[in-house]
């Protein structure tokens, strides 16, 4: 073992925790960004001292290759996408882990040197299950997403027996390559169960349950690469992964909190299926409509605003002409806010990013916590994309599928103004009770058109 | 391995993930996208192996594609993600 590579991951570690550390504060987020970035560039460097010179070619090639495909698509991607690109990188994590678990178990039963004692087997099984499942549960992910499959609930009944009987298998499988590694077919038994594995249990989420699937996702590729560093016996893969791994698991538990529903819930899948046939015998709602010059005079009248933005934000990428309301009521003197629920989008801080991304000052987006008493001393609050995190159903009807979720409460404001396609109903299928409060008025049509006519109004009046 | 070589990569494991937690529940809200995408960089150190994998030659070929195979995703996930990020945290502004 080499000291001076050994030093080079110490040091790696350290830069990868003090990356972490400094995300913790958003003005120094960037350079721990860099720090984190050296710390790799540092491992990666150590690394390439140990090789033979003769796999140097085809390495750079293959480094190449990858780098310029990161490089292009990190650059590319639009900022509503990036839950598409976290879900793909989650995948490729996973499938990485994998290979080297395999490419290890092969290596090491060809050469008679080598040879595969109880841990290292352990370790391989492990990365097996572990990056497997990531990278096909992420694939499913993305594809669902991506809106490539529908990101309704798949299921059938058994599911949940016929996933408990394949994980069986695996472990039945993993004695096998115990008793004899040399077979390799069990080897590939257990490479098939994995990937199945992975298919099998996401397919039953639904699309607005993604923020929890894509964080648990993120954990598990950590624990792919923390279950390679075993393998290795390699520190630095360790410290690495269980960053990840511990990153993941926080956000997921963040994500079931602000949904009110246990991990094994959103897991077991299947939810908004049975609620939307009882949403639908519910009374129907009876709402009140609002055109685009009213709305700009409630705005132009106002003195506070907050905007509660949603995923339907991100689909009619709305964000920018959200921005140019916020100038036109500044201009006003207008205080106007942004009141951001944890699960709002696709994944955790997805809204934030995207009005980021629209030039809007992090100071004005306000965590749900902080900002809910402010509600009842607001004039007007605007509704875009949002749905069931504005629902009262939650504080207020047991019956509701999200009875007992923590919600914003838009509905105490003096008006609200909700835009929306159309009346369909949120992900959960329940009716929004707020859309018939006497407060609430309805915007309909496109977001980004109808507010862009918004701000023209307001532009016509000042 | 030997079990004493095994315990301490346990150790590493578990002051890691503690570490892991405290750091974490600190970032705010607002950076958890960047968090994400950031620590998809950090899982990318897979490439460690994959660099190791890589390099095995002669006794298989198949455990070396696996290992190239690795290290194009694994460079994906470094690359992409850590360029991604710093794209995200570039457009966080205070005014």
């Amino acid at each position: 073992m080499n000291i001076g590579i050994q030093l080079a991951y110490l040091v790696a570690s350290v830069l990868f925790i003090m990356g972490i550390k400094y995300l913790g504060k958003t003005k120094d987020a960037r350079k721990g960004n860099v720090l984190s970035a050296v710390g790799m560039l540092i491992a990666i460097a150590a690394t390439l001292f140990t090789l033979e010179v003769f796999s140097l070619i085809e390495i750079g090639a293959a480094i190449l290759v990858g780098a310029a495909i990161g490089l292009y698509y990190s650059q590319k991607v639009a900022m509503t996408k990036i839950p598409e690109m976290v879900a793909l990188f989650n995948g490729f994590g996973g499938l990485a882990s994998f290979s080297v678990a395999l490419s290890d178990f092969f290596f090491k039963n060809a050469n008679e040197a080598t040879s595969l004692d109880a841990i290292n087997l352990t370790s391989i099984l492990l990365s097996v299950l572990i990056g497997g499942v990531t990278f096909t549960g992420s694939m499913v992910a993305y594809l669902k997403l991506d809106g490539k499959v529908s990101g309704q609930p798949i299921t059938f009944s058994g599911q949940h027996l016929l996933n408990l009987i394949l994980l069986l298998a695996f472990f039945a499988a993993a004695v096998l390559v115990f008793i004899d590694p040399s077979q390799e077919i069990y080897l590939y038994i257990l490479v098939g169960l994995a990937l199945l594995l992975g298919i099998l249990t996401v397919i039953p989420i639904g699309g607005a349950d993604m923020p929890v699937v894509i964080s648990l996702l993120n954990s598990y590729s950590g624990m792919a690469a923390c279950a390679t560093g075993f393998i290795l016996n390699n520190n630095v893969l360790i410290v690495a992964g269980s960053l990840v791994g511990a990153s993941g698991i926080i956000l997921t538990q963040i994500m079931c909190k602000a949904m009110n529903r246990s991990l094994m819930n959103v897991l077991l899948g299947g939810f908004g299926q049975t609620v939307a046939t009882g949403g639908a015998d519910g009374p129907a709602v009876v709402v009140k409509e609002i055109g685009v010059e009213e709305s700009a005079m409630l705005f132009d009248s106002a003195s506070s605003v907050i905007v509660v933005p949603g995923y339907g934000m991100a689909v009619a990428q709305a964000q920018h002409v959200v921005r140019e309301l916020m100038e036109q009521c500044e201009k006003r003197n207008i205080e106007f806010r942004f009141a951001i629920h944890p699960v709002a989008g696709r994944m955790p801080g997805h809204m934030n990013v995207l009005l980021a991304e629209a030039n809007i000052s992090y100071d004005k987006l306000i965590e749900m916590d902080d900002i809910n008493e402010d509600f009842a001393n607001t004039d007007l609050v605007f509704v875009v994309g949002a749905n069931d995190v504005v629902n009262p159903a939650a504080r207020t009807n047991p019956e509701s599928p999200i009875f007992g979720m923590p919600i914003l409460n838009a509905d105490k404001a003096r008006t609200v103004i909700v835009s929306k396609r159309s009346m369909g109903k949120g992900y959960a299928g329940v009716e929004n009770e707020l859309f018939g409060f006497s407060n609430c008025l309805m915007l309909f049509g496109d977001a980004k058109q109808t507010i862009t006519k918004v701000v023209g109004e307001l532009k016509d009046m000042a | 391995m030997s079990v004493s070589a095994l315990i301490v990569l346990i150790y590493v494991l578990v002051l890691a993930s503690y570490l892991g937690f405290e750091l974490i529940s600190k970032v705010p809200p607002t950076l958890h996208t960047p968090l994400m995408s950031g620590s998809n960089a950090i899982s990318g150190i897979t490439i460690v192996g994959a660099l190791i994998a890589s390099n095995e030659m002669g006794y298989g070929t198949l455990s070396k594609w696996l290992g190239l195979l690795a290290l194009v995703l694994a460079t994906i996930n470094v690359v992409g993600g850590y360029a991604v990020t710093d794209r995200m945290l570039k457009m966080f502004k205070k005014k």
